[in-house]
């Protein structure tokens, strides 16, 4: 589905017409990312990271696949397999260490992607699915990643996945059995690598499957924009190709430079030194920290120290390990809610000076903070720092975002792209010349885009 | 309108939770609780320090100082191979440290490694051969710590990645034992170091057991005639556990130059079709 002024696919020669009638492969790729797809004309550059996260699949599945050639995971030799690689593999050290900072690299372009998604409400109707699947895609890419670190069994690798699978074991009645189940054991071992490995690469293909719901569902309503404002006329919009494929290929070129950079020059700089101790489970790292990108769930997860009493009676109703793995779940799965948490009609941040200042000044710190309180040590202040953090983090999204939509004041929105783009005069010229039946200067806004006010 | 209300609902549960049943007992403790005790040893202990004008391999454009390489296997084969293994590293890479066939066949020989008696099928040892990776000095856990005071001595190969500034590490471990700083024991009259470790403010604990394995200038006759100084033998060492670390590091930045050379010149034509795609269209008027 498109707009009504897409270009349509013509096959010229005689192959691509036989293909067109066999196997309309080509038309399939000119409608997804071709001339055939409109997109908003005024896409910044905060758009281009969901192509980079695609990017970044790709790499971590190529470069994945030809470890696995040589990676074996069995406890006794897992360690040896992964400096086989390093120093026997041709380019092995190339292809590791563009694995293990791929990872990183992917959550970074994931988490721009996402506060984008949060800033601008992308999660708003009709996106909601394209969101929802992005959150989906989310917990699959942390699975992957948990599961990924695992592998190399260094002594992080072993007890991050203590801890971690230790946490089944705080669910009431079943966690201890779920747990044993799950590790194939009752800590981890040969049982729960082995697995860990075969889910490892399994979970990245299941990534894609859902990366591809993903983009289809993001097909049927088009792109949004910075504005927030819909589509209304051809003037609004410019063909996918190749107007956002050749900006998309800018921006490619500037994250492989990053990339490359910390590859070549740095590749350890967001690593852990105990990951290269071979796994002993006779001896506890002073301090078990996560990989970067799951720091702030790491400090949700410890932020709560003391069960949850009925004081006076001591009886224990849901013991602080519970709450914490409940909060670190559900800091997650609010996600889900956005889209009917927020109900505000303005879409853009742009246009919301009171949504501004609580992301600004609230989300993005707090978000800052868990960051720091993850790596930190469990000691104070940063126990206090992370309460405070959590607690926030569940307050903006629980209640602050729902008041805020209804109480806010936004600024006017402007009528349409095309007007935000070039102005109000060259506008309406823009939309009587380019329009296809609709929009000329004395339409009203579309209703269901008026400012609450 | 029922999800927003349970949604503040839930946050305010959740917030009121963390709030009174964690937060408040914390900061209350906090506030005037005792102060925890910090162990003596955060007292001395002390950041790595580089050795004087730095490695040969530091930085974007570094280097192997090949003789250097040489003199720090001498330290580790006369000094540490002693109690420290060196697993992941096989006989025939010494060929990068400028040794040749006949050289590294000779090295290899030199060692003595497990082995099996192709008549009896007995355990027995025999010389090294290249494809041999280094023995260890144990030939298990139990024995290793059995001759170090009921403490492992871990292996060398990635000794360098697997401690943070690993190769300053190591240079100022083997080069920074002594006493006390007098000032700071002032401060703290209880530490002391139990018998049978030794301190080194360069250690975590400041408190280790490895005793002092660089005792003497000339401790090692370098074959290069290099005057083999307690810190000129722990540089050369730590140079050399680099190397065993990830013996493809200057390879790895010499061809990083050329991949994010390619990549800024590839980038910039990216960027100027993208600013020839776009001329077209009128610029934002704000």
């Amino acid at each position: 589905m498109s707009f009504a002024w897409a270009k349509q696919y013509e096959p010229k020669t005689p192959l691509t017409k036989w293909l067109d009638e066999k196997l309309p492969l080509p038309r399939l790729v000119y409608n997804a990312v071709g001339a055939g797809y409109p997109v908003p004309r005024n896409l910044n550059y905060m758009w281009n990271f969901g192509v980079l996260a695609g990017v970044c699949l790709v790499i971590q599945i190529v470069t994945g696949v030809v470890l696995a050639m040589h990676y074996a995971a069995n406890e006794e030799v897992a360690f040896a397999t992964v400096e086989h690689i390093m120093r026997n593999v041709n380019y092995g050290w190339m292809l590791r260490y563009a694995h293990a900072n791929g990872a990183s690299f992917f959550f970074i372009v994931v988490y721009l992607h996402i506060f984008r998604g949060l800033f601008y409400s992308s999660y708003k109707a009709p996106r909601e699915m394209i969101w929802l699947l992005g959150v989906v895609i989310f917990l699959l890419m942390m699975a992957t990643a948990f599961m990924g670190y695992v592998l190399p069994w260094g002594q992080m690798s072993f007890w991050g996945a203590q801890v971690i699978t230790g946490l089944f074991s705080a669910i009431p009645f079943v966690g201890e059995g779920l747990q044993v189940w799950l590790l194939g054991g009752f800590s981890p071992g040969n049982a729960a690598l082995n697995r860990f490995f075969s889910l490892h690469f399994l979970l990245p293909f299941v990534i894609a499957g859902v990366v591809i719901l993903h983009i289809w569902a993001l097909h049927i309503p088009g792109s949004s924009n910075p504005t927030g404002v819909e589509v209304k006329n051809e003037s609004d919009t410019v063909p996918f190709h190749p107007y956002y494929t050749a900006k998309d290929g800018f921006g490619l070129g500037v994250f492989l430079i990053l990339f490359t950079f910390m590859v070549f020059f740095l590749p350890n700089a967001l690593g852990h030194p105990d990951n290269y101790i071979e796994a002993n489970p006779l001896s506890t790292p002073a301090h078990i920290v996560p990989e970067w990108y799951f720091l702030p769930f790491y400090a949700i997860l410890r932020a709560f120290t003391q069960d949850l009493t009925i004081p006076f009676l001591g009886i224990t109703l849901i013991d602080a390990k519970l709450l914490g793995v409940i909060a670190m779940f559900g800091s997650i799965l609010v996600w889900f809610f956005l889209p009917w948490l927020d109900k505000s009609p303005v879409r853009s941040g742009h246009y919301r000076p009171l949504f501004q200042k609580f992301f600004w000044f609230g989300l993005i710190p707090t978000m800052i903070v868990l960051m720091i309180c993850g790596g930190a040590p469990a000691e104070e202040p940063y126990v206090v720092m992370s309460q405070i953090a959590t607690a926030y983090y569940f307050m903006h999204f629980l209640v602050i975002l729902p008041i805020i939509s209804q109480i806010e004041v936004p600024k006017p929105l402007p009528f349409s792209i095309t007007e935000a783009v070039l102005g109000s005069d060259d506008s309406a010229a823009a939309a009587r010349t380019g329009s296809v039946g609709a929009g000329s200067k004395g339409d009203l806004p579309d209703a269901s885009l008026q400012p609450a006010e | 309108m029922t999800i927003r209300l349970g949604g503040i609902i839930v946050g305010l549960a959740i917030t009121a939770i963390l709030v009174l049943w964690s937060l408040v007992p914390g900061l209350y403790n906090l506030a005037f609780g005792e102060a925890p005790e910090k162990a003596a040893s955060y007292a001395f202990y002390e950041h790595p320090k580089a050795p004087e004008g730095g490695f040969a391999f530091d930085g974007p454009m570094g280097k192997w100082d090949v003789a250097q390489l040489q003199r720090g296997y001498q330290v580790y084969k006369e000094v540490c191979s002693a109690c420290h293994g060196l697993k992941f590293v096989a006989f025939r890479n010494l060929r990068e440290l400028g040794y040749t066939e006949a050289e590294v066949d000779a090295e290899a020989a030199a060692w003595t490694v497990p082995g099996i008696d192709p008549q009896t099928g007995e355990t027995t040892t025999r010389p090294g051969t290249p494809t041999d990776q280094f023995p260890s000095p144990y030939p298990n856990a139990i024995a290793a710590a059995a001759a170090n005071n009921n403490a492992i001595p871990p292996d060398l190969s990635l000794m360098t990645k697997a401690r943070e500034d690993g190769s300053n590490y190591v240079y100022s471990l083997l080069s920074g034992y002594g006493e006390p700083d007098p000032e700071i024991l002032a401060k703290h009259p209880d530490f002391e170091t139990p018998v049978g470790l030794y301190f080194n403010k360069y250690f975590p604990t400041v408190n280790l057991a490895m005793a002092p394995p660089l005792v003497l200038d000339g401790q090692v006759t370098y074959a290069d005639g290099t005057e083999a100084t307690i810190p000129q033998m722990a540089e050369d060492v730590a140079a050399f556990l680099t190397w065993t670390a990830e013996p493809s590091l200057v390879q790895r930045k010499q061809t990083g130059w050329f991949v994010i050379a390619f990549l800024i010149f590839a980038t910039s034509l990216a960027f100027l079709s993208y600013k020839q795609v776009w001329a077209g269209m009128k610029p934002k008027k704000k």
